[in-house]
């Protein structure tokens, strides 16, 4: 009975062992990355450059279809020009950078979807959309491998610069110069996942499984390595679960992962060790010192 | 610590501001190497801003600002811009004192885990190592900043109201880190309000408003005639102003 639920769609299926496959690579890249990004307050920032992906993966997508080669780079490069004009605006007009990361992602948005529609049919609109984490090819697996690779081992190297610009950005200049390097690092390196994400699980929900575990990992820990690991582990069982349920329930596997580490989400916002909601609510004496 | 001659900061005809208006007008001196200094005058007198001036943060709208050549600075600003809901705990904070001998990826060495825990018990927050900084009161956190400060072991350092809205057991406790750093020959310059902590403890002071108004001994400095002078500071821009003629 478990071995049928848990194992043998894997066993059997070859789809099912790349999707599950490729889940997991994305999720090692996705929980630091998450964790940083919440902790920054960038929350919505990841979001708006999810979207704004996609107009350079539909170009990409005009000039070879559905290629994976061109829409990685199109991505690419449009996740980074949109970065950077962003911070630009923010810093020659009176905008703020939500503000105007909000413009350029809809505009994005739109452009996208529309130059999608030029060429293609709804079926390929659905796949930049949404992704298409049960067909994943050998090609797209090697690059949802490599990003988080290069994820962790970049993290691991910026780690102290990271957190250090997070916690006290003054101190950080006034005794290095490594403060701007070290942010515009950072935002590649979110690219890279949201285009590696994008090819998985869709422009729209790409950010799903970088945010979710992340923010729940804040109810379980006090310290960012911890926070980290949670994040990571939370985004491998959503992953195998959203497939899973996905196979026997006959729904679409991406959203079924979202909603998973949605649901984990929303159980440690509750359940959480640090600050869930139910503790307060239990009667417990306070402690003498 | 070795004795550095002459003036660790030295100011010629300095002016700093913001958006062209003066903030410092007309500012000569020097602050000699090791002397330690506090800096006083009302809300609005230019204080912050000449800190930020020597730190580099704001470039000099006229004049010039040298720093001796060992001039490493220590700079505690006022109500540092520290995200206190950042998980980290208040070890790791302190340990980015070290910054200079460890760099982005160099170790932390057993001496170095010793020079942590002693400038952690200098500042009387033993046993606090491990506490998120989220559950610091304004004090503990201001000690822990102190003990980052003694980690950075700057021959010039900076604190720009550093016992504001801190109890009087703490801003001893710390003001005692002060003088020990004026004993080892390091320049410190702190701006202050307290006047009795002023006349106590800092033998040499800068009564500024918008302008140097007094500069020497500090008993030559706090002198009611200053003091007034300095009360009488205009703080608003004036709307219709001209351009500055008295040449540099």
């Amino acid at each position: 009975m478990m071995y049928d639920f848990l194992i043998a769609p894997f066993v059997e299926f070859d789809f099912m062992r790349r999707a599950l496959v490729g889940a997991l690579a994305l999720s090692l890249g996705a929980g630091p990355i998450g964790v940083f990004l919440m902790l920054r307050r960038m929350s919505l920032v990841g979001d708006a450059m999810a979207h704004a992906i996609l107009p350079g993966a539909a170009i990409g997508y005009l000039f070879a279809g559905l290629s994976l080669g061109f829409m990685t780079m199109g991505g690419l490069i449009a996740g980074f020009v949109v970065a950077l004009l962003a911070g630009f605006v923010t810093r020659v007009t009176v905008l703020k950078e939500d503000a105007s990361l909000a413009s350029f992602y809809l505009l994005s948005l739109a452009g996208g979807v529309t130059i999608v529609s030029l060429k293609g049919s709804n079926v390929d609109l659905l796949h930049v959309l949404f992704g298409s984490v049960l067909a994943l090819d050998d090609p797209t697996l090697i690059l949802l491998a490599g990003s988080a690779t290069v994820t962790l081992v970049f993290l691991a190297l910026i780690y102290r610069p990271l957190v250090l610009e997070c916690v006290d950005p003054g101190y950080l200049r006034s005794v290095s110069k490594s403060g701007a390097l070290v942010h515009l690092g950072f935002l590649v390196v979110v690219v890279l996942n949201l285009v590696a994400g994008f090819h998985a699980l869709g422009t729209l929900l790409a950010v799903g499984l970088i945010m979710l575990p992340a923010i729940a990992a804040r109810f379980w820990t006090e310290n960012v390595g911890g926070m980290i690991g949670v994040a990571t582990l939370i985004g491998i069982v959503s992953s195998a679960a959203g497939i899973l349920v996905s196979y026997h329930a006959g729904l679409p596997t991406g959203p079924t992962i979202i909603l998973a580490a949605g649901s984990l989400y929303i159980l440690s916002i509750i359940l959480g060790a640090r600050n869930g909601l139910l503790w307060p609510a239990l009667p417990r004496r306070h402690l003498e010192g | 610590m070795n004795e550095i001659s002459g003036s660790a900061i030295q100011f010629t005809n300095v002016t700093l501001g913001y958006d062209r208006r003066p903030a410092v007008h007309h500012l000569s001196g020097a602050f000699a190497a090791g002397s330690l200094t506090a800096v006083v005058g009302p809300n609005g007198a230019g204080k912050s801003t000449l800190l930020k001036g020597i730190v580099g943060a704001l470039c000099p709208l006229d004049g010039q600002i040298s720093l001796g050549e060992k001039a490493r600075i220590a700079y505690l600003p006022q109500a540092a811009a520290i995200d206190q809901s950042f998980p980290i705990a208040v070890e790791d904070l302190v340990a980015m004192g070290l910054w200079r001998r460890s760099g982005v990826l160099g170790g932390i060495s057993k001496a170095d885990r010793h020079r942590i825990a002693d400038a952690i018990s200098a500042v009387g927050l033993e046993g606090f190592e491990d506490r998120a900084l989220s559950t610091l009161s304004g004090g503990q956190m201001q000690r822990a900043l102190f003990a980052r400060l003694l980690l950075q072991d700057a021959p010039v350092i900076l604190l720009d109201e550093p016992f504001t809205a801190i109890d009087t057991k703490t801003a001893r406790d710390l003001l005692d880190l002060v003088q020990r750093w004026h004993t080892e020959k390091r320049t410190v310059i702190a701006v202050l309000h307290d006047m009795t902590i002023v006349k106590e403890v800092f033998p040499e002071a800068l009564l500024i408003a918008r302008g140097p108004v007094a500069w020497g001994p500090t008993q030559d400095v706090l002198t009611p005639e200053n003091l007034l002078i300095a009360r009488r500071m205009i703080e608003a821009h004036s709307p219709d102003a001209h351009e500055c003629t008295r040449a540099a």
